[in-house]
């Protein structure tokens, strides 16, 4: 059985947060899915908001705090992300972008991205096509294509099995379809890794070494 | 084991007071600061080297020139000599110059500097800071070995039967050593040419400085010149104390909280935890700096930050006597008898000069133009 790690992000400020139940369902969908092609899952939601200072301070001074650290690791090393903001502004938080301004622009490379957003009415829906998914699409991350907004209606009574959920579903496959194409992740990529040696960075790749 | 401090050479306003000194009176404060490391037993003196305000020491060799010229024993350094924006015909030329002015008493740090605006300045793309650094120091390395050399790169006009003068005093180069917080290239770098590596040990957790050291001592074994643990490694560490720790800690925090690299960020606790920040007693910042030891091995050089963020000369001639009086002794003595003795201790000039075999004068006579005659014992 092939071990696979989904991260959650979800950027709600409110508690209980409806970006959070989002970010649940979808991440429900998604297990379920992985779980019924035969996948074990492993799941880790992190609610930025309780990192909030954390990334303020990793910008200003460049590095994580250990418990933003261990976030970080988890995120840039699963097998598949699901990242999910509320609109304000007519695009993702703050807190979204900068936790993902922190990262290695490198570390999501390849990744399979199901982007998510709510927002106080549903005219703000494009908002994930606009500016959530160019980010990703940045980031060269592999952004599925179905990407979920969930407005208020799309939670009250009586719609739960309605369109919303119609679409978390299709998202789910998306992204399951996405993880299974690919070798299980290997976790977070070293940043002290070395990828050359001195040879070739002076230009010379048979000379002896000068003592 | 050498100690030392080490200077951004920042212009920065005091936050207690709202007063911020004039450049003149900085400069003045490095020097009394390099005066003092020397009166209170330290070893070393290391400047930043900077091309922007708030930063004074933009001609590193001219200030150190002139401490040399006041101390005995100071060992001059830099923290760190611009490898990428600097011609390194000049840093041969400028280092080998104080190097026989204070009798061999100089060493120095490359570092990229990681300033965009900077590097235009003089030329330069901060996107090529690692090609820069490689390149330039590859030149530096060669003139201060041959006495002629004919050389072609990228990045500075070719050199054609060009020498370095003055040669190295006694024939032997200052020791260099490379620093860098978190690009494997430089400790890569190090190793190659068996140089030093200087961790910043300042900005970021342990874990950063313990991977680059670790990284570096491999590959200096790789490169053949003796075993990881006998790589030549220096740190850098920031303290503030007073003999009551509550005291120091009430004192540094508007300091810290309005420091130009971190402040209004972490609070001056998370900082301490995270980072190797020490605040508090002499006997609080021993106990920490004995520890660096455990996750990096033996290592040759410490060096720390006393005089940034605004502090007063005289609240930093305070610390540099409860430094040089309290913390220094009890490392030394601590580190020796920990240090196994197959461990070398920090290059010196007169340590180069024993290993390469004894002093030998290295100066190249010109050769006559017209008749192509040399003087008598000419080398070249």
């Amino acid at each position: 059985m092939t071990r696979r790690t989904l991260a959650v992000v979800s950027a709600g400020l409110s508690q209980p947060s409806s970006t959070r139940l989002l970010a649940d369902q979808l991440a429900a969908a998604t297990r379920d899915e992985l779980v019924r092609r035969g996948s074990e899952v492993e799941l880790h939601v992190v609610d930025l908001r309780e990192y909030a200072h954390d990334v303020v301070n990793n910008m200003l001074t460049g590095f994580a705090p250990a418990a933003l650290r261990e976030v970080i690791d988890t995120v840039t090393g699963a097998d598949g992300l699901i990242a999910v903001t509320p609109i304000f502004s007519a695009s993702y938080n703050g807190l979204f972008k900068s936790f993902f301004d922190v990262l290695d622009s490198e570390s999501l490379v390849d990744r399979p991205v199901l982007i998510g957003a709510t927002g106080g009415t549903a005219r703000h829906s494009l908002a994930l096509e606009h500016a959530v998914r160019p980010m990703f699409a940045y980031l060269r991350s592999v952004v599925v294509p179905t990407a979920v907004f969930a407005a208020p209606e799309d939670w009250s009574d009586g719609t739960a099995d309605g369109a919303l959920r119609a679409r978390i579903r299709r998202s789910a496959g998306e992204l399951a379809d996405q993880i299974e194409r690919r070798p299980p992740a290997t976790g977070p990529a070293d940043p002290f890794a070395l990828t050359t040696d001195f040879l070739q960075m002076l230009g010379r790749g048979d000379d002896a070494p000068v003592s | 084991m050498q100690f030392g401090i080490f200077t951004v050479g920042d212009v920065t306003v005091d936050p207690t007071t709202g007063r911020e000194p004039t450049e003149h009176e900085r400069i003045k404060a490095m020097v009394a600061i390099a005066l003092k490391a020397e009166e209170v037993g330290l070893d070393v003196f290391a400047t930043g080297e900077h091309h922007n305000p708030p930063f004074v020491p933009s001609s590193p060799t001219t200030m150190l020139g002139y401490i040399a010229a006041r101390t005995e024993r100071l060992l001059l350094s830099t923290a760190t000599t611009l490898i990428t924006t600097n011609d390194p015909v000049k840093i041969a030329e400028d280092y080998a110059m104080l190097q026989h002015l204070s009798d061999g008493r100089v060493d120095l740090m490359m570092g990229r500097g990681n300033t965009g605006p900077v590097y235009p300045w003089f030329g330069k793309d901060i996107r090529a800071g690692i090609p820069l650094a490689i390149e330039n120091y590859d030149l530096l390395h060669r003139l201060w070995r041959e006495d002629v050399v004919d050389w072609k790169g990228k990045y500075r006009t070719p050199l054609q039967s060009f020498t370095s003068t003055p040669r190295p005093l006694d024939g032997v180069p200052p020791f260099v050593w490379h620093g860098s917080i978190r690009s494997p290239e430089i400790a890569e770098q190090a190793a190659y040419y068996g140089d030093g590596f200087f961790a910043n040990h300042i900005f970021w957790p342990k874990e950063h400085t313990q991977r680059m050291i670790a990284l570096y001592r491999q590959r200096y074994a790789h490169y053949g010149h003796g075993s990881a643990d006998q790589a030549i490694v220096g740190l850098g560490g920031q303290v503030f104390m007073r003999r009551n720790s509550q005291d120091a800690v009430r004192e540094f925090r508007p300091y810290f909280d309005n420091a130009p690299v971190y402040g209004h960020g972490p609070s001056l606790e998370e900082f301490t935890r995270e980072t190797p920040l020490t605040v508090g007693s002499p006997q609080q910042v021993i106990d920490r700096t004995l520890g660096f030891r455990e996750y990096v091995g033996d290592y040759q050089r410490q060096l720390f930050l006393m005089d940034h963020a605004g502090l007063p000369l005289k609240t930093v001639l305070e610390q540099l006597d409860l430094l040089g009086e309290e913390v220094v002794p009890v490392l030394r003595k601590e580190f020796a008898a920990l240090r196994p003795a197959h461990v070398p201790a920090a290059p010196t000039h007169a340590s180069l000069v024993a290993a390469a075999g004894g002093a030998k004068d290295s100066t190249v006579h010109a050769v006559d133009d017209v008749t192509g005659k040399a003087p008598e014992g000419a080398t070249r």
